[in-house]
Order: C-alpha cells, then sequence, then structure tokens
C-alpha cells in the first residue's frame, strides 16, 4: 500500500507547489521527479512499476526529511481508470499546479520492419494515454484558470524519420495535441509545456545508444527551469533547437535519401 | 426522527468531472477546487452525502462564501451550495417568527421582515452570509455585549445527520448547542425558526465620539456596551506612541415607540437602500479600483489621521438618526472593497481577549505589528460576552479585527508576526474565531478551545459522521493533526 501525502494543509501565508509525474518510476520521470522535491514540490508519482516508484518516494522522502512524494500505481493504457485516480490525487494533494505527462515507449524497430503492435503500443502510451490525461488536467486548469502541462514530446516530433514511424507519429500526435491545447489555454491563464528532448540515456534509448546522448539529471534541470519561467517550447539539450531548425528545413529530396 | 432518505448510489467510479468548480475565501487569498453541487430540497442533500460516499469524496456545506479562511472550501472534494434553498417557508408578523432555508440570506430575512417592524435580532457587518453559515460560525454584531450570538435567537432547527436522517433540535438540547458553531462537520441545518427583534423605527440613535488612545477606547466601548444596543469603535492601527489605538466609537439605540413620527416611512425598504453612488457622483462599482493605489503603508495613513482629525473635530459627540442598514452594514458601503487588496487578499486576525488583559495584549499587538513594518489596515473593536455554544469564540471581554494585506513580498514575515500575536492572544488567555481565521494550526486550536471542548466535538463528530465525510479545508488544518512538521516552502510563493 503505497504512503499517503500527509501535507500540512495550505494557508494564505504559507503555500506550495504540486505536481503529478506520469510515467516517474525510471528514467526522466525519476530525473524530473527528484529535482521538483529538490524545489519543495510535494509530487504524486505514477508508474507501472510499483517497486521502483516507491525506492524513488523513499529516496525523496528521506532526503527531504518529510512525505513530499507519494507513490501511484497506474498504467496508461487502462484510459479507463484515470478519471478515477485523478479524483484521488485532487483529493489527496488539494491542488495540483502541473501536471507532467512522460510516460513513454519506443519498442526497437529494425530498418524494414512494418509491425502494427509495435506502433499501437506506442499510440497507446503516447498518445491515447497522454490525452486521457491531459483531458483531466485541461479541465481542472481551464476551471481553475490557471495551472501547468508539461508534456514530454520529442525531437522525432518534428520529422517522420526512416528510423522509427510509428515513434516518430505517436510523438508528432502528441506534440499537435499540446500545441492545440496551448492556444485552447493560454487564454485561461494555463502554460502549456512542449518539451522536444533530444535522446537520453534511459532505459528505452539502451536499445539505440549513438549520437549526441544525454544524461536525465541534466535534461530534468532544463525542462524544471523552463516550468518556472513558464515557457512554450524546449529543445533540450539546447544544441537539439539548432540541429532541429536545420532538420526541419531540410527538403524532402535529400531527407527522403538520408539512413538518419 | 422526521424522516429517512435513503438513495441507490450512482456508482461509476468517480464524481463528474465538469462538476470541478473555482471557488475562492472572501478575502481572496486561497482557492481551490472542488466538485460543486447546488441543491434545491433536503432529499437531494441525502443523495449527495449517499454520492460522497459512494465515491470517497469529502463534503463540506457552502453559503455565500463569505468566510474570510477556508471555512468553505473543500478543495478536491464535494462543496455543496446551499444558496438556492433559500425559501422563506414560514413568517408570522405578530410575533415576529420566521422559519427558513439555510440558503437565505442577512438580506432576505430584513426585506422580509423590515415593514412588519421586525428586524434580525443579530447581524454582522455584511448582509450577504446565508443563515446556513451564519449558524456555522455562530457569529456575533455590534450588539453582542446586549443580545448575544446569532444561535441565541434560534428557536429551533432541523439538521440532518450524513446518513440522512434529519431531527429537530431546540434550546433544550445539549446537541443545539454542538450543531451551532461546529462549522458544518456534524451535519447540515435544513431549516431554521427565528426570533426576529420587534422594532419602532426604520432608524438607529447614533452617537459618534473619537478617542485619544486605546484605554479611552477600551472604556468608551465597555461603557457603551452596558448602555447602547449597538457599540462598535475603529482603531487607527498605524498610529504609534502616546496615541496607540485612538480611534472612533459608534453606538446605536433603537428608538422607543412613538420616537419616530414616521415609522412606516423609516420601516420601508427605499428608506434603508444604500445608495449605488459615492456623492452621487462615482459608481460604487468601481470605488474599490480606486481605493487599490492607497492600500498601502502611506496611503492607510494619511487616510486614517484624516479620518481621525476629522472624527476628532467635526464628528466629536455628534448624535444624528441612521437606518439600520447604514449603521449595521459598514462593510456593503464598497461593493467587493476586499479586491482592493490586490492579487495576494487579506487576512483578517481577529483575537477575543478577556476585559482584564485587553489593554495590555492589544497595545502589544498594535506595537508588534507596527515594529514589523506590518501595520494592519483596518482595526474594529468590539465588546462581547460568553456564550454556551461548543466552539465558541466568545469571552466577556473585547475582539479586535485586523484586516493584513498579504503579498509576494510580505507573506513569510507576515506569518511570523501571526504566530506571534498567536502567542500574545494565548497568554492573555483569548480566544479565535474560524468565519475570520485562515492560519490557525490544530496546536493553537487545542490550547484555545481546551482539551475537553475539543474531544466533546471529536466525539460528537464520530458519533454523527463517523465515516468522517465531512471534511472542510479548515477542518483538516484545524482539527486534524498533521504527522509532518511544517516545514518552510523553498519554493517561491507565487510563480
Amino acid at each position: 500500500m503505497p504512503t499517503p501525502l500527509h501535507l500540512p494543509p495550505d494557508t494564505p501565508l504559507s503555500s506550495r507547489k504540486r505536481a503529478v509525474i506520469i510515467g516517474a518510476s525510471s528514467g526522466l520521470g525519476a530525473a524530473l521527479a527528484r529535482e521538483l522535491a529538490r524545489k519543495g514540490y510535494a509530487l504524486a508519482l505514477l508508474a507501472r512499476r510499483v517497486p521502483e516508484l516507491e525506492t524513488l518516494c523513499n529516496e525523496i522522502n528521506t532526503e527531504s526529511g518529510e512525505t513530499r512524494a507519494a507513490a501511484y500505481p497506474h498504467d496508461v493504457t487502462d484510459t479507463a481508470s484515470i478519471p478515477s485516480i485523478f479524483q484521488t490525487l485532487l483529493a489527496d494533494l488539494k491542488r495540483i499546479d502541473s501536471v507532467v505527462y512522460v510516460a513513454g515507449v519506443m519498442p526497437l524497430v529494425e530498418f524494414a520492419e512494418y509491425n502494427f503492435e509495435k506502433d499501437k503500443a506506442m499510440l497507446d502510451v503516447q498518445l491515447a494515454g497522454g490525452l486521457a490525461w491531459l483531458v483531466q488536467a485541461a479541465t481542472l486548469f481551464e476551471r481553475m484558470r490557471g495551472g501547468q502541462i508539461v508534456g514530454i514530446s520529442s525531437v522525432a516530433a518534428d520529422r517522420g524519420r526512416v528510423k522509427n514511424p510509428g515513434y516518430n507519429a505517436s510523438k508528432a500526435g502528441f506534440d499537435a495535441y499540446l500545441e492545440a491545447l496551448r492556444n485552447r489555454l493560454t487564454r485561461r491563464g494555463v502554460n502549456v509545456l512542449t518539451v522536444r528532448p533530444g535522446p537520453i540515456k534511459t532505459a528505452m534509448t539502451a536499445v539505440v545508444g549513438g549520437l549526441f546522448i544525454a544524461q536525465p539529471e541534466r535534461v530534468a534541470q532544463d525542462i524544471v527551469r523552463a516550468m518556472e519561467k513558464r515557457r512554450q517550447i524546449l529543445y533540450t539539450p539546447r544544441r537539439w533547437a539548432l540541429i532541429m531548425l536545420i532538420v526541419r528545413n531540410l527538403p524532402s529530396v535529400i531527407f527522403r535519401r538520408m539512413r538518419f | 426522527m422526521l424522516r429517512s432518505y435513503a438513495m441507490p448510489p450512482s456508482l461509476n467510479g468517480h464524481v463528474p468531472l465538469d462538476r470541478l468548480t473555482k471557488l475562492e475565501n472572501f478575502g481572496h487569498s486561497l482557492d481551490g477546487a472542488a466538485y460543486v453541487y447546488r441543491p434545491t430540497h433536503t432529499e437531494q442533500i441525502a443523495e449527495l452525502f449517499a454520492l460522497a460516499r459512494a465515491h470517497g469524496a469529502s463534503l463540506t456545506f457552502r453559503g455565500a462564501g463569505r468566510s474570510y479562511g477556508d471555512a468553505a472550501l473543500n478543495a478536491g472534494g464535494i462543496v455543496v451550495d446551499l444558496r438556492r434553498m433559500n425559501r422563506v417557508l414560514d413568517w408570522n408578523p405578530e410575533t415576529g417568527v420566521i422559519m427558513v432555508e439555510p440558503g437565505v440570506t442577512i438580506e432576505q430575512l430584513w426585506r422580509h421582515t423590515l415593514e412588519d417592524g421586525w428586524w434580525p435580532p443579530v447581524v454582522p457587518g455584511t448582509m450577504f452570509p446565508t443563515v446556513g453559515g451564519v449558524l456555522g460560525v455562530n457569529i456575533h454584531g455590534k450588539n453582542n455585549r446586549q443580545a448575544g450570538t446569532f444561535g441565541e435567537h434560534v428557536l429551533r432547527f432541523t439538521f440532518m445527520k450524513p446518513d440522512g436522517e434529519e431531527i429537530e433540535c431546540t434550546p433544550d438540547d445539549e446537541l443545539f448547542y454542538a450543531i451551532i458553531s461546529s462549522l458544518g462537520m456534524l451535519g447540515v441545518i435544513t431549516r431554521v425558526t427565528l426570533q426576529m427583534k420587534r422594532i419602532h423605527s426604520g432608524n438607529l440613535a447614533v452617537t459618534a465620539r473619537a478617542e485619544p488612545d486605546l484605554r479611552g477606547m477600551l472604556d468608551a466601548t465597555d461603557c457603551g456596551a452596558h448602555e447602547n444596543d449597538y457599540i462598535v469603535g475603529w482603531i487607527d492601527c498605524l498610529k504609534g506612541g502616546t496615541g496607540l489605538g485612538r480611534g472612533q466609537m459608534h453606538a446605536g439605540d433603537y428608538l422607543p415607540p412613538e420616537a419616530d413620527p414616521a415609522p412606516a416611512r423609516s420601516l420601508s425598504i427605499d428608506h434603508q437602500t444604500l445608495p449605488d453612488t459615492l456623492f452621487g457622483l462615482i459608481p460604487k462599482s468601481l470605488l474599490h479600483q480606486l481605493m487599490r493605489p492607497a492600500l498601502n503603508n502611506w496611503g492607510v495613513r494619511a487616510v486614517n489621521t484624516a479620518k481621525y482629525a476629522a472624527s476628532r473635530t467635526l464628528g466629536q459627540d455628534k448624535h444624528y438618526l441612521q437606518s439600520h442598514v447604514a449603521f449595521n452594514f459598514l462593510l456593503d458601503y464598497v461593493p467587493n472593497w476586499e479586491r482592493a487588496y490586490g492579487a495576494g487578499g487579506l487576512i483578517q486576525y481577529q483575537c477575543f481577549v478577556p476585559k482584564e488583559t485587553a489593554h495590555d495584549a492589544f497595545a502589544e499587538i498594535l506595537r508588534r505589528g507596527q515594529r514589523h513594518g506590518l501595520p494592519n489596515y483596518l482595526g474594529v473593536l468590539k465588546r462581547h460576552r460568553p456564550d454556551r455554544f461548543l466552539l465558541s469564540h466568545a469571552v466577556d471581554g473585547y475582539s479586535l479585527a485586523q484586516d493584513y494585506r498579504v503579498t509576494r513580498y510580505n507573506h513569510a514575515r507576515l506569518e511570523k508576526l501571526i504566530h506571534e500575536l498567536d502567542e500574545i492572544v494565548l497568554e492573555a488567555g483569548g480566544r479565535f474565531y474560524f468565519a475570520k481565521d485562515s492560519t490557525l494550526r490544530p496546536e493553537i486550536v487545542r490550547r484555545f478551545l481546551g482539551d475537553a471542548t475539543l474531544e466533546n466535538f471529536q466525539s460528537l463528530k464520530a458519533e454523527l459522521d463517523p465515516e468522517n465525510l465531512l471534511e472542510s479545508d479548515l477542518y483538516r488544518r484545524c482539527f486534524k493533526d498533521s504527522s509532518t512538521r511544517i516545514i518552510t516552502n523553498e519554493h517561491e510563493f507565487y510563480s
């Protein structure tokens, strides 16, 4: 049974930020949880893998000396359960300042492989799960006239590439949804931050390896800084802003001949 | 037992998301999202208890939302707004006995009864609260020393427990004194029978008098509270030194029969209505925006000094007639005045101190705020008498209400100041008032209410609401011991 949060209630003179991280058990999600906890946030951490999640909560709570993070077992592909989990989160946290959707999968796809099962797994986690969560967050924040949605998209959202079309499609879809939410919600005082990280050294990318791979801690720091500044779009590490500027403008006649 | 409603809960796993609504406290210093329902009949309240039970959600009742603190907030839970249950069920102009639903406001009460020569026996400084809300915190008025609290004028009420059962309570029942003042945490009052006060004129005879220091103000309030029906003092909280606690008293008296040559005219609604414009020119709806630039230490100092000088000279010992509405509902003169305090809102700190220790405690409170550079902008002094309600704020002494502006720069210093003031009040044997409070913690509440009262309240809560369905933000803050220590937030307050 996960430890519930025991936060002292807010008063007008002392309040704290609260965030929900979906996909927090490892990699970027875990690094973000540690970074936000260090900034004093109270956290609800969601993921499928309960042992990892509880270890992370214990680590955060030991370091801060109070119950600052609580674990909620959840599988984002079980979209029917999301409304009642959201109600539980809101009741436990009392207020939610930021909802951070990190959950993502990337099965290894061979160059000549066409596999709907793998593509659907990515769509289910990145897109369907993401939308199901952000519908809840958007409703809350729209009513509250404030709040912050952080969606982890990818540099892969910018163009369809040869390596993993399903991944590109899932991230591009999620990215477009975030942009649409931004256009709907900015006028309601809500900040929507689209994060497009380059490859990060996590379990998800262990199979790909490659150039320019970034440490999750470094990326998490970038994201938290962008959250504090309420930015709209973040390429992280920074060099990806320049790389993707070039990639986005690469003519198709060249791009379709590349193996990148 | 009158009736018992049972209702099969609709089990779809969660409270509908589209019920989420942003709610604020009156001071605009707190907000939260809650699932809001607005029932029109008692049967629906029973259904809402069942809904909360089915979905494991907490539930709180809300009236007009005029509490300064978090009494009517339940972030992340269900809030039942009772304002649509606002029917006057029975009115007897001969006896002045009225039966109302809990969503009836003080304004509705006086508008309904005034022309028959009756006035609510106790009213707060604003006419917008509902009777249900008023009973939840058992408010007092400027006539507290003479007339007691609102609850003392209730003849009977019907009360619904969280299990849906309705019971009747009269002043002969011990439960009567627990339910009134219990912050809606034991159940909900669904109809109330009240005794109104007979009046012979729509006007009060008012006397204004300025006093040069705190001793003078306390003595004048004490004297007035014994001689006059109403008495209230304004204190210039920015003035230090020998003029510490200086201010102005307003005493009001009901007119005896025959004193008003034309009672029918003064008892008309038109005579009571507050004007819409200031000096016939400035729309009052704009006034709070015009006030905003003056709400800082220098602006308030200038306004207070001018006000005191005028009351000391032009207004000294002035006698005049004023309508009940104009005298009682000072806060309603400027609509949305609380918005003048800006984005951080305000907190009100009202403490009740026994008459023996009041002078030293209030002097220290005023000095402490001035020393920290955090003076309060509006100080109001009243005289009180004890009552037998369970979570009572009343003492045989005085109360000092103070409005503090909250900003992103001062909140940490203000919190420190408030904790210091809490200690001064507790040492003086004082009490606090849940209608106003937004900062108390369980350890302070335990010290002012005492272990016996608190245990009595908790055992009644366990008996009437064994599932703990009823919880408000205030209840969690003040009555549930948090097992974790309070840490200072490293994160910026607003960002």
